[in-house]
């Protein structure tokens, strides 16, 4: 049971977006732009961290949701989505994913862990500048995330099946769309302004 | 040095925003409605949702959000910088109220990791009177700074050690609030 009263029936981070919407709007419009705005890193290879950095922090919801994400942006592949979470540098991944990727396992265990070797081998690997500040910032929304979502104990189910439709509409349309489904016509006019 | 090459001459999340203005804006928003403006629902005050920030940034070791955020929060209580550091040393033991004790115990628990909050944590703030939506705030608050902490310092952004310019940012920002 959650720790607090919220919407019945929305999973995981929706109680709590449709909850407080004032807060949930600058958080899905950080989500669409580090996610699924203009990048040279493409939608899959960002949700790929937005899922691992879910899964080191042990978040459910987040790194199935996110996961199916992936997999939704990657032709359906839900293999290496699975890969990438168990052990991403076997992972088949580019070298400079893997780089990124290292990157933001550093950002899940705290901001000062990342060094000047590990940016230093993302960019012999290609990486530029803002493909490492998003990734350092993607990593540090799913540290906030996954917070939010477990910190207030909010319900998440088992079926994959959810998670795969959900993950389909959500990589069609993105989140700012996504979360307007979650709201009361009253609040949904507020959201949209 | 930092790890990319970030505009020169501003310290700490300044330099990330100024950096990448379409991340700035939605991050700024989110500070500005948990920490200055919470909309008439909001019970608890700008200055114990700031110390609610300081004292995770602190617990995260960042030096650059405790100490600006530290400042906003002391702008708040009437200068009262002596009651921030009481908060970020020892908590339980300053003159804060009991429900913002309890509700600092949470955030310490976000801080170390979502399912750290209990039951019972959740209870003691009740028994001293924390609604629904403080307990809500509390926890994104506290994850939103694992966000800011993390940003801050995986860029390892510049943080000059000036007492007088954190001074003056946090009267700036006690004031104005932080959207643009």
């Amino acid at each position: 049971m959650p720790h607090i009263q919220l919407p019945e029936g929305l999973p995981g981070i929706r109680g709590p977006m449709a909850f407080r919407p004032e807060t949930s709007k600058p958080l899905n419009e950080l989500v669409e732009v580090l996610l699924r705005g203009p990048s040279t890193l493409t939608p899959g290879e960002r949700e790929l961290i937005a899922t691992y950095v879910s899964t080191q922090n042990d978040c459910y919801y987040c790194q199935t949701i996110h996961g199916a994400i992936a997999a939704a942006h990657l032709d359906g592949n839900e293999e290496l989505v699975r890969a990438v979470k168990r052990d991403f540098l076997h992972a088949e991944i580019s070298e400079k994913l893997r780089a990124l990727l290292t990157i933001a396992g550093k950002v899940q265990k705290g901001g000062k862990n990342v060094s000047s070797q590990d940016v230093a081998h993302a960019r012999e690997l290609g990486a530029t500048d803002l493909e490492i500040h998003d990734t350092v910032l993607i990593a540090a929304v799913f540290c906030m995330c996954n917070r939010y979502v477990d910190g207030l104990a909010t319900w998440a189910p088992d079926d994959p099946e959810l998670y795969r439709q959900r993950g389909k509409m959500v990589a069609r349309d993105g989140y700012v769309a996504a979360n307007l489904k979650n709201l009361s016509p009253a609040t949904h006019d507020l959201v949209s302004k | 040095m930092p790890h990319i090459q970030l505009p020169e001459g501003i310290p700490g999340i300044a330099s990330g925003f100024a950096y990448r203005p379409e991340t700035a804006k939605p991050m700024r928003d989110l500070a500005h409605v948990l920490l200055f403006e919470p909309g008439n629902t909001g019970s608890l005050t700008s200055g114990e949702r700031e110390l609610i920030a300081t004292y995770v940034s602190s617990r995260n070791d960042c030096y650059f959000c405790q100490t600006s955020h530290g400042a906003v929060a002391a702008h708040h209580l009437d200068g009262d910088e002596e009651l921030v550091l009481q908060v970020k040393r020892d908590f339980l033991n300053s003159p804060i109220s009991a429900k913002l004790k309890a509700l600092l115990a949470i955030a310490g628990a976000v801080q170390q990791g979502g399912k750290q909050v209990t039951f019972e944590h959740i209870a003691e703030a009740r028994r001293h009177g924390a609604g629904d939506l403080e307990i809500h705030d509390t926890v994104l608050i506290a994850a939103a700074f694992c966000m800011y902490n993390r940003y801050v310092d995986g860029l390892a952004t510049w943080q000059p050690e000036d007492a007088g310019m954190y001074r003056k940012m946090g009267e700036q920002l006690a004031t104005s609030g932080y959207a643009r």
